[in-house]
């Protein structure tokens, strides 16, 4: 099934679930309701036409103004994915965790928070993956300032291209 | 008796300290500690083609048992807290070879936010090879500047290093 035919089953069965969908385009998407998440993820794992039993990436954005969610879902019965997106407010973001549905999602949404300080709610294991346990702040937003030191560590480093300018004026 | 009939056939001569660095210098036993893509050059220079076992070098799995930490690959902030533990594990006298670019000055990902720019600003580095990764022939070439430099160092006189400093 075309992703595009997905998101008109999804339309006619909860309408106010599905805010927009793109354009035709080579990986078109819809944007979730976040508080409909869940219904409209369980339906699609769940429904023997489009049983998107794998999924096979979940990332996050930081847009300045808002933090997406996308879910790249795929299906190994049928051969066909789909990629919705959740819009959250980015002083508070929260969304409820996918993780009962696909396990897979455990990792990836521990990287979201880790990188991206999404709140998950209902995560069995909300900690950080990648960063140690006491970095400060989230890195992958936009207004993130690296710390100038780390455990008496120095981060601060200049560009190699200024440092190569500068050797070119010697 | 004559002297010269009280002696064996073969006699070699040499000094005290070049005879324990020499058995020091052909037993370097080093760590695993593969941190990035460098650890696959650090495996074929250990593997049967470049072969280090040759010079007496054999991968231990524990701190404890190592005289020589091969940093191969990208430090994080993160493995810098730990590189310093293991480094603090390993017994005296201990050498440390820094492999790659990424190890000697961060490389590629020295701008990166969790990328720790030089394994030398947490612990001191004996031989820096350079490469991106360092071939096997240059991890080796690298050993033998390690061993050149063991060769140099004198336990009978009152070095730091023979005293048992950290140096």
């Amino acid at each position: 099934m075309e992703p595009l035919t997905i998101y008109e089953q999804l339309k006619a069965r909860c309408p106010e679930s599905v805010l927009e969908t793109s354009e035709k385009k080579p990986d078109p998407f819809a944007v979730i309701d976040p508080a409909a998440l869940l219904d409209v993820c369980r339906y699609l794992h769940d429904d023997p036409e489009l049983a998107m039993d794998c999924l096979s990436n979940e990332t996050g954005v930081d847009f300045k103004d808002r933090i997406e969610i996308v879910y790249h879902l795929f299906s190994y019965r049928h051969r066909h994915g789909a990629v919705l997106k959740v819009k959250l407010p980015r002083a508070t973001p929260r969304v409820a965790t996918v993780e009962g549905i696909w396990k897979s999602a455990n990792w990836m949404e521990r990287e979201i928070f880790d990188l991206l300080g999404v709140n998950f709610e209902g995560h069995s294991d909300l900690r950080r993956i990648l960063m140690p346990e006491d970095w400060p702040g989230h890195p992958l937003r936009k207004d993130f300032v690296e710390p100038q030191e780390y455990h008496g560590i120095a981060t601060v480093r200049e560009s190699p291209i200024v440092r190569l300018d500068e050797h070119r004026k010697k | 008796m004559p002297l010269l009939n009280s002696l064996p056939d073969y006699v070699l001569t040499t000094r005290t300290d070049e005879l324990i660095n020499w058995m020091r210098k052909s037993s370097i036993w080093y760590m695993l500690f593969g941190l990035a893509c460098c650890a696959i050059e650090l495996m074929h220079t250990g593997g049967p083609r470049a072969d280090i076992e040759r010079f007496g070098a054999t991968p231990r799995a524990s701190a404890r048992q190592s005289d020589l930490m091969i940093i191969a690959g990208t430090l994080t902030l993160k493995m810098a807290l730990r590189t310093r533990l293991l480094y603090d594990q390993m017994p005296d006298p201990k050498y440390v070879i820094s492999m790659g670019s990424c190890s000697n000055c961060g490389g590629l990902f020295q701008l990166a936010y969790s990328v720790c720019d030089g394994v030398d600003k947490v612990i001191p580095v004996d031989v820096y090879v350079p490469g991106c990764p360092p071939r096997p022939e240059a991890l080796t070439e690298g050993l033998l500047k390690l061993q050149e430099k063991i060769m140099t160092e004198r336990w009978l006189a009152a070095t730091p290093r023979a005293a048992g400093e950290v140096v």
